[in-house]
């Protein structure tokens, strides 16, 4: 392999792992706050679908990744207002949000566009264009460090940078902001929320939201940037990737980024190489395909070590009596 | 006007008619308090007479029926934590609410942090933490994790939460529960000091020994009602305990000296490694004789809950256990009936998750463990319901189970009575050893007389009994023997009357006490 393959399969990764780091990171703050979400996957897909829905009428991506953000958050709120009113069971919601996600799309997308499920392709402004970094071009020539600029750093779409740039930012929130220790506390244990006179909902809501809008960046990310269009199903089981790289992450921003890029490593190695040919025996390409989804099920298995969840994660909070 | 004039002090708190009904349960009834600054107020009545309902409604986590709540002289309304909070009212939970993976530092200043950044919050609040532990003797780590500190500790916390929301009331929900003598003194002398400093304290308490210690005044309530409010000074704990169940009421077992006979439980080297791979019981050897009870003292959470559970089946372990001489295979992890058959009869300490089944009614508890019982059988596949259902009215009427209605569920009854469900099951059998764990938490005075009772009737019948116990006066009022435990071993060995509550508390802070 030489060293501009190299950088290829490292672009690519950068690319694939920014959905999921994006929704990874969404986890991450629904969870931290003691709201499981399995439904990360359904906000994403519906995100896909309408931002790429009303990119592709309006031309305008602005647009689309606001109808795409909005879409997600309403789900967001489905899911809140079962979990945190209703006291409702959370594994269930998550997984009501996800049928509905996938069964909505495929009809409403039938509804308006009739092209079998899909929307129509997106061109020119629909879509997040690349961006080149200053100096790109210029600093091309110098070995080494030029070809990394040009290539992994520079001309990725804006979205990438937002996810990367959320990283230390969803950290410095989580530890150094009265919102962050509100959210973590109440992940932990609402009571002591509570009887410090801090509302339990009101914290867990905006944690909730907080999920519904990077879910939203992530689903028209994929519509709009990485794809060009909506396809059924094309979130294609990264939520759950996503919630496997939060366990493989402890629940931390900085690991999230570490687990996200691992996955969208593999992802970009099925990606490149389809057929892996091992001195004789041929890897077919479905076992490459596999191994990103082989890796989450090694990882929940228990590989990580001890992960230890938010301790009110998962139960609807109640006061006594 | 009567209150405030000539130089009479207002009262911290006044309390005027509030009534808080839950349904048809009349938790509190047109109850009238009131505590002066700068005094401890001690509030004694048995589970469920409405205690923690009535500091839940000043604490705001409730709302009143009824009545009317005055501070410092001014009436005022508490619809949530915050308004008490900033009534300046402090209260520190039985069960503490601190976030576990916090510092002290981050579960002080929660929910009353300085603005959005938590910087500037941390650093005042170390300064203030430094000031109120030279002033009060209240020293913790600013930086320690909660989960890494002890219930003491803990506890600690939770008053200097209360302080740093400078609190002038601070309400205390049993606070001696979970701590050891030599902490509970702690404690005291830390709320002298708090009471020193102009604070009013009310505490809330079953333990009337620190009633008499510690407060200036004491209020009893019994079933919604406050029935008296005098001078600690001017009473007894007699006196209180009749007041707080409404009869005469023995608080002096008298027993017989136990007559032991032939060794029924024999215990070598027993260890328990649990799956975090931390090994709770590290070779723990004791016997316990026919006619005797040995009484395992200890702070909760030293392996005596694992020590049950291997002798109740539940959980397996290396060593050597053998009854009436049988060695008893230790390895099977689900082997209650196992032991059962072996002649152990099992009160957990958790009646409610591991004694009873709550949902169920009263007669199937009554059979849990022997439900194989021929007698419970009609014939090979049917269980005889009827005959059931006659030996737990039976049963009931004379272990005084209130009210005896076999067809009631577990959870319509009170701790007591719940606890005498399990007792009867498990007593009835004449079992060689009986197992006991915390027979009284959570139980009415009137019933603890009752069940200290049955247990001593059934050592002089000839059982060996094992009690395990956080409540020192159970286990010195009780016991024959006393072995304490500390980090998963036995510490030594005491008659109760070769030793008192110091001795036994320096053992279970893992010190070897005086020289045995």
């Amino acid at each position: 392999m030489d060293f501009a393959t190299a950088l290829q399969i490292l672009d690519s990764t950068v690319r694939l792992a920014t959905p999921l780091l994006l929704a990874c990171l969404a986890g991450l703050f629904s969870e931290r706050a003691g709201i499981f979400d399995i439904g990360l996957e359904g906000k994403m897909l519906a995100s896909a679908f309408f931002s790429a829905a009303v990119a592709a009428v309006t031309g305008s991506v602005w647009l689309g990744l606001s109808a795409g953000i909005a879409a997600s958050l309403v789900m967001a709120a489905i899911h809140g207002a079962a979990s945190i009113s209703f006291r409702g069971n959370q594994l269930i919601s998550g997984v009501a949000i996800n049928f509905l996600a996938a069964g909505l799309t495929v009809v409403i997308a039938q509804t308006w566009f009739s092209q079998g499920g899909r929307t129509p392709s997106l061109i020119g402004a629909a879509r997040f264009e690349p961006i080149t970094l200053p100096l790109a071009e210029t600093l091309h020539p110098v070995p080494i460090l030029g070809p990394i600029y040009h290539e992994l750093i520079s001309g990725h779409t804006l979205p990438v940078y937002l996810a990367f740039a959320l990283v230390p930012l969803s950290w410095w929130v989580l530890n150094r902001t009265r919102f962050g220790l509100r959210l973590r506390a109440v992940g932990e244990n609402p009571e002591a929320l509570d009887t410090a006179g801090v509302s339990v909902a009101a914290t867990r809501y905006a944690a909730v939201a907080i999920c519904g809008v990077l879910c939203g960046i992530a689903g028209a990310y994929l519509a709009t940037a990485l794809q060009a269009g909506f396809v059924k199903d094309m979130t294609a089981g990264r939520g759950f990737i996503a919630l496997a790289a939060l366990i493989f992450a402890k629940w931390r921003p900085w690991q999230a980024m570490g687990a996200t890029l691992l996955f969208g490593f593999l992802q970009a190695i099925a990606l490149r190489y389809q057929n892996i040919d091992l001195g004789g025996v041929v890897l077919p390409v479905q076992v490459m395909d596999a191994l990103p989804y082989v890796l989450t099920v090694v990882i929940l298995a228990g590989f990580v070590g001890r992960a230890i969840p938010p301790r009110a994660g998962g139960t609807p909070y109640m006061k006594e009596r | 006007m009567a209150g405030a004039a000539g130089g009479q002090r207002v009262p911290a708190i006044e309390l005027r008619g509030i009534s808080k009904a839950f349904g048809p349960v009349q938790a509190n009834r047109d109850i009238s308090l009131t505590v002066m600054p700068g005094t401890i107020h001690g509030i004694v009545g048995e589970n469920g007479a409405g205690k923690s309902t009535l500091m839940s409604i000043l604490y705001g986590f409730y709302k009143a029926d009824a009545g009317e709540i005055r501070i410092a002289g001014r009436p005022i309304q508490i619809p949530d934590s915050q308004a008490a909070i900033r009534a300046g009212i402090g209260m520190v939970f039985q069960h503490f609410k601190l976030v576990e993976p916090f510092t002290v530092l981050e579960n002080v200043i929660l929910g009353v942090e300085d603005g959005r950044l938590l910087r500037p919050s941390l650093a005042r609040a170390r300064g203030e933490l430094k000031r109120l532990a030279a002033d009060y003797e209240l020293h913790v780590d600013p930086d320690a994790r909660i989960e890494d500190l002890g219930v003491g500790m803990k506890q600690r916390v939770e008053i200097l939460k209360a302080l740093y929301r400078q609190a002038d009331i601070l309400i205390l929900d049993e606070p001696t529960g979970v701590l050891t003598p030599a902490e509970a003194d702690h404690l005291f002398r830390i709320l002298e000091n708090l009471r020193s400093q102009g604070k009013t304290i009310i505490l809330i308490t079953h333990k009337l020994r620190e009633i008499m210690a510690i407060t200036d005044t004491v209020s009893v309530m019994r079933r919604g009602q406050m029935v008296a409010t005098v001078a600690t000074a001017q009473t007894s704990p007699g006196e209180l305990a009749e007041l707080m169940v409404g009869r005469k009421v023995l608080l002096h077992l008298d027993k017989k000296p136990a007559a032991p006979g032939r060794t029924v439980l024999a215990v070598e080297n027993l260890r328990v490694t649990d799956i975090d791979g931390v090994e709770r019981l590290r070779g723990v050897s004791l016997t316990v004789r026919a006619g005797e009870i040995l009484g395992i003292a200890g702070v909760a959470g030293n392996g005596q809950s694992q020590l049950l559970g291997v002798l109740g089946g539940t959980l397996p372990a290396s060593g050597i256990v053998r009854i009436e001489g049988q060695a008893i295979d230790l390895s099977a992890r689900n082997a209650g009936q196992a032991r059962r058959a072996a002649g152990i009869a099992h009160v957990p300490e958790d009646r409610q998750r591991e004694g009873l089944v709550m949902e169920f009614l009263a007669w199937e508890n009554m059979i849990f463990g022997y439900h194989h019982d021929p007698a419970c059988q009609r014939n090979r596949a049917l269980m005889d319901n009827a005959a059931i259902r006659a030996m737990t009215a039976e049963r009931m009427e004379r272990f005084d189970v209130r009210p005896p209605d076999p067809d009631l569920q577990a959870r319509s009854f009170s701790g007591g009575n719940q606890q005498k469900i399990v007792l009867a099951r498990e007593i009835e059998r004449n079992p060689a050893l009986l197992i006991v764990g915390q027979p009284t938490r959570g139980v009415d005075i009137g019933a603890i007389e009752f069940i200290h009772q049955r247990l001593i009737a059934l050592r002089d019948a000839g059982a060996a009994i094992l009690l395990v116990s956080v409540e020192l006066d159970e286990i010195l009022s009780l016991s024959d023997r006393i072995a304490v435990m500390f980090d998963g071993r036995i510490m030594g060995e005491r008659r109760p009357e070769e030793t008192d509550e110091k001795d036994l508390g320096l053992m279970m802070a893992g010190m070897r006490g005086k020289a045995a």
